[in-house]
């Protein structure tokens, strides 16, 4: 399964625009997202992909870009 | 639940008043947003923060404590030989061993009276406001300070930009007792805390080698999850409902936080109180700093209140404040 278009509906849903970061773009340097967001965009990404995101996983690193957030829900086994 | 291994006064607990200090010195904006490379109107936009107040050079926490504790003590009518306990809450004192409690509490006239640090930044106060409602019922008074010089803490230039925005310097305090006797209108029950603790994210929020290092992203990802369910946590077990809520008093990390905690509660955005505007993150004074502002302008308060904080550790919590003699059916915001 491909799950970029997945992560882009969140994105945009949250952003409130039709926004298209680059795969390695960062979401957050970039302007696309504030921080603020961040708590929507992960809670987001739970409903849309029906996985649980630990707080242990609540770092924003993880979330920073397409390329990572892809990554990270291959690695909870959504592909 | 007082310790069964202490003599008891009573086991309920009561917050009868507040007080607060800050510094002389406004710092407004744009002198920071000059020294971090940043427009004035980006720090208003990304914190909430209007101006701050900073610490003369020859000023200690354990001044600013002092103060805010004397404010407190005025406002009670209270005098400091009655004190049972004192516990001072700090992330950034000048020294960590001993730290400002015995300082505060040799200010204050006492040679012998039980004073505690807690060296905790932001969630500090509440922490000791919790230990304070565990002493009460065997030690009476409790006095509760959290001060802090933060701005010792950060660096005023462009690479400390995203800590330099946010924090103040200044120090809030309240005093905690047992038992109904002599309680003025306005008083509170302390009748719950929901307090954790989770090391595994230390290293997202922690001062070191003097400064504070902060993972914004990080910080808001876990405060926005943790603080709503510790909220959650504490107004079930005590059946309490959120429009029941008439304050929360949240530490003011960040205007947009305290929002996104209210709007995950779904609680009315004009009940999360707020001064963040004029003083900035104090960490762990501006629980207290808050509170003193509210209960200053709520001296009769008629709804339950929530006292909540995040912050180094990572500690977070909340704890449960309840109009004292008003009759659930009349709780009103």
């Amino acid at each position: 399964m491909d799950t970029v278009p997945g992560i882009l509906k969140v994105l945009q849903a949250v952003a409130g625009e039709p926004i298209t970061p680059e795969p390695d773009e960062s979401l957050f340097s970039s302007g696309m997202l504030d921080s603020f967001a961040l708590p929507d965009f992960v809670s987001g990404l739970e409903e849309e992909f029906h996985v649980k995101i630990p707080d242990s996983d609540l770092s924003a690193r993880k979330f920073d870009t397409l390329d990572k957030v892809q990554a990270y829900l291959a690695d909870k086994g959504v592909e | 639940m007082a310790d069964p291994a202490l003599p008891s006064v009573s086991t309920r607990t009561y917050l009868r008043g507040f007080g607060g200090y800050v510094p002389e010195r406004v710092v407004a904006n744009a002198e920071v947003a000059a020294l971090v490379g940043e427009e004035a109107d980006w720090i208003l936009k990304v914190s909430g923060i209007r101006q701050r107040r900073y610490a003369a050079d020859s000023q200690t926490v354990a001044d600013l404590a002092v103060l805010a504790a004397e404010d407190c003590l005025t406002r009670c009518g209270v005098g400091a030989a009655e004190l049972g306990m004192i516990v001072v809450a700090s992330g950034s004192a000048e020294r960590f061993c001993p730290g400002p409690a015995a300082t505060v509490a040799s200010r204050l006239g006492f040679a012998g009276t039980f004073a505690l640090d807690v060296p905790v930044a932001s969630a500090g106060s509440l922490i000791a406001l919790n230990l304070a409602m565990r002493f009460a019922p065997s030690v009476g008074k409790v006095l509760v300070i959290g001060a802090e010089i933060m701005s010792r803490r950060v660096r005023l230039t462009p690479e400390g930009r995203d800590t330099a925005i946010l924090f103040g310097d200044g120090a809030g305090a309240c005093l905690v007792d047992a038992g109904l006797a002599n309680l003025e209108q306005g008083a509170l029950e302390l009748v719950d805390a929901a307090l954790y603790t989770d090391g595994n994210a230390a290293e997202i929020l922690r001062m070191e080698e003097g400064l504070l290092h902060m993972e914004g992203g990080s910080v808001i990802l876990q405060a926005a999850r943790k603080v709503p369910a510790a909220i959650r946590t504490l107004l079930e077990r005590n059946g309490v409902l959120i429009e029941q809520v008439g304050t929360l008093l949240m530490h003011q990390a960040n205007r947009n936080l305290i929002a996104k905690v209210a709007s995950t509660l779904k609680l009315a955005p004009e009940r999360a109180f707020l001064n963040i505007e004029r003083f900035g993150n104090t960490s762990s004074a501006s629980l207290l700093l808050a509170a003193a502002e509210w209960h200053a302008a709520t001296p009769a308060p008629a709804a339950p209140v929530v006292f909540a904080a995040f912050g180094t550790g990572l500690n977070w919590g909340a704890i449960l404040g309840l109009p004292v003699a008003q009759p659930v059916t009349e709780w009103s915001a």
